[in-house]
């Protein structure tokens, strides 16, 4: 039996090793499911993996999907070190590509240079506010905020649907389920001539502002003792209620901004379909960064390969790209499977040892 | 006329609640042994594909109905090693396994897209299917549906008249304790996710063997999100996951009549209903403080590493 033996405080190295150990576990299923499937299990994880990164346009498109998935994480990696669990970024993301989108989409003539800042903003508000109701549910009711939050993924996607087919229809666009084009004020800039847009930076600067004030600061503090040991952060002054709906809002917020900003950059319009899973991803790729804002922006660039790796598999190799999900589900498991070691050595024994004499124990124990 | 139109409806009722009360029933178990299993929309999707893979490979639906509890089974299992054994995070593992669910179904699934599928057959009960009303509501149905109402009585049997189901509900309830006079707490919650994984194996087998016989990638839509729901709506006791399985499974059939039935109301939001009810029911049944505290498991959720 393996038995886990609590560490006297939380290892360094383990810390640090524990997402590469669960990137080559991972690796190691990834091989043995291609040879399950009759693959070349090296040709494979040479498309998954290697292939995505070694031309300039995939690359490009690496983080182009990156950008998103960082985003959310951060928001997603200061809500969990809360112990508060956001599992509707996936909604958040939607409804803030919904509240930004309805600027060029309504009001189309409104033009000029505060359209996309406006835009970014009713995305943010957008995601925040719809976060806000799982939040307030369980602050005022009770209410689990993982139900909640899921179950408003799937009421954002079926609004998405109705507006999409509905009202905000291109008019002129041949009954396609989609909206206008957003107009040049609308869309993201983009950076040269590539396919990447200033998004990346703002992703990144708000991975490091995040990692910066959780650390740094005493919001930061408060989210971290209330997650860690929330008696402790009562007795401190730090109400519980309110870092459950700060620290929602905020994960909604920035899954709203990276909603609104993969709409107006990247696919340039409201569509039925917005994001291949991102919400979910982001929950494997905070984890994979171990809740750290910055390891964010790394992870985000590993799980974001896996996507345009499964695609590069599929057409080369002839395999599903479901797998991509396959991997991404792998490694969310081998990711908290390895976290163990941080706290706690792992030792095999053959049998539970008996507990002799109790005795002792019990009054060591009265006599503190 | 009418009360053959009341009868049809009923019937449809019954066939969308029993996946939700045998995700629900296999919850509840693993719930009262102390660990929230939050794999049960991805353990369902996985038996709907291996059901449906079943059927196809061995030329029978029962042939389905065993791949699905099996694949349900297996995928608990991994979410139970991580857990149980080295202490992970239940509600982040729990995700591990829907996520990683969704996608071997998708894998699976994804050579039977729009292949017709093989139904599980009904076995009317003899006698007690000629009843009037009652037969044909009860009495004709396919062999999970019998077995969702035996789960529930033998369930609630077990759990609360019987040395098993105590001991259960100790570890559920005090783990350091039952571990202290000597109750394996880890093979205990082994088997009880075991069951919970069978359970709602066999929840997603009835959705790709019975409800719609045919493979559509995330045909579980939720349901077993809806499942997790339902057991907090039922404070953990197997009766009421009875009555709130099938409320859900009305509400479920009502939106797809008022859709049929033209309601002017745009298809979307009726689609939508069935997850606001359950946001509703959580936020009443969580704000009656008294029975919250007093109904869940007070080990739920928490690893159990031994000390000694």
């Amino acid at each position: 039996m393996i038995r886990l033996e609590a560490r006297p405080r939380p290892s360094w190295w383990a810390a640090l090793a524990s997402p590469v150990i669960a990137l080559v576990l991972t690796l190691l299923t990834g091989c043995l499911l291609l040879l399950a499937f009759g693959k070349d299990p090296i040709k494979g994880l040479y498309y998954l993996f290697i292939d995505p990164i070694t031309v300039w346009w995939s690359l490009e498109e690496v983080l182009v999907k990156a950008t998103p998935l960082a985003l959310i994480a951060a928001g997603l990696s200061v809500c969990f070190r809360a112990n508060v669990w956001n599992i509707g970024a996936e909604g958040q993301f939607i409804v803030g590509a919904i509240a930004g989108s309805a600027l060029p989409v309504v009001l189309p003539e409104v033009q000029g240079p505060h359209v996309l800042p406006l835009m970014l903003l009713c995305g943010t508000l957008g995601g925040a506010l719809f976060a806000l109701i799982p939040a307030l549910l369980r602050v005022r009711f009770g209410a689990n905020e993982i139900l909640v939050s899921l179950m408003l993924v799937y009421v954002a996607e079926l609004f998405l649907d109705w507006l999409v087919r509905g009202p905000w229809r291109n008019p002129a666009g041949f009954n396609f389920p989609e909206t206008r084009q957003f107009h040049e004020w609308a869309t993201m800039p983009i950076v040269g001539d590539s396919r990447l847009n200033i998004g990346i930076f703002i992703a990144i600067a708000c991975c490091a502002v995040l990692a910066f004030v959780l650390s740094r600061t005493y919001f930061g503090f408060g989210v971290r003792l209330s997650g860690t040991a929330p008696r402790a952060a009562r007795f401190a002054g730090i109400s519980r209620n309110r870092t459950i709906l700060l620290v929602m809002a905020l994960s909604g917020g920035l899954a709203g901004l990276a909603g609104i900003m993969e709409v107006a950059g990247p696919i340039g319009q409201l569509r039925i379909q917005i994001s291949p899973g991102y919400g979910f991803t982001a929950i494997i790729v905070a984890f994979l960064a171990r809740l750290n804002p910055v390891g964010a922006i790394a992870a985000a660039f590993v799980l974001s390969v896996t996507y345009i790796g499964g695609e590069a598999a599929q057409i080369a190799i002839g395999i599903s790209d479901k797998i991509t999900r396959v991997f991404q589900g792998a490694l969310l498991f081998f990711v908290l499977g390895s976290d163990v070691l941080i706290r706690y050595r792992i030792t095999w024994t053959r049998r539970t040892p008996v507990i002799q004499t109790p005795e002792p124990a019990a009054v060591e124990r009265t006599s503190t | 006329m009418s009360t053959d139109i009341v009868l049809a409806i009923a019937l449809t009722v019954m066939t969308a609640s029993t996946p939700l009360l045998l995700a629900a029933i296999g919850e509840l178990v693993v719930e009262r042994s102390g660990v929230l299993n939050l794999g049960v929309e991805g353990m369902m999707i996985v038996g709907a594909a291996a059901g449906f893979a079943g059927a196809q490979l061995t030329g029978s639906a029962y042939g389905g109905v065993a791949f699905a509890a099996v694949a349900g089974a297996g995928l608990s299992l991994v979410f139970a090693v991580f857990v149980l054994l080295l202490a992970t995070n239940q509600y982040a593992t729990g995700l591990a396994t829907t996520l990683l669910g969704i996608g071997i179904a998708g894998l699976v699934g994804q050579g039977y897209v729009g292949q017709p599928g093989i139904k599980l057959e009904q076995v009317p009960i003899p006698l007690l299917s000629d009843l009037p009303v009652i037969g044909p509501l009860l009495f004709q149905h396919d062999v999970l549906f019998y077995l969702s109402l035996a789960l529930v009585v033998c369930v609630s049997f077990v759990l609360f008249r019987t040395r098993l189901g105590l001991t259960i509900r100790a570890v559920g309830d005090n783990h350091d304790s039952a571990h202290a006079i000597g109750y394996n707490v880890v093979a205990i919650r082994f088997a009880t996710i075991a069951f919970g994984g069978i359970c709602a194996g066999l929840a997603g087998g009835y959705l790709s063997l019975v409800y719609t016989p045919q493979w559509v990638e995330g045909m579980s839509a939720g349901r077993g999100w809806i499942a997790v729901a339902l057991v907090v709506f039922a404070a953990w006791r197997p009766l009421r996951c009875l009555a709130g399985a099938y409320l859900f499974g009305t509400v479920l059939i009502l939106q797809f009549h008022a859709q049929a039935a033209g309601v002017p109301i745009p298809s979307q939001f009726l689609s939508a209903l069935p997850y606001l009810a359950t946001m509703i029911v959580l936020v009443i049944v969580s704000a009656n403080r008294l029975s919250r505290h007093s109904a869940a498991p007070a080990c739920l959720g928490q690893a159990f590493v031994p000390s000694k």
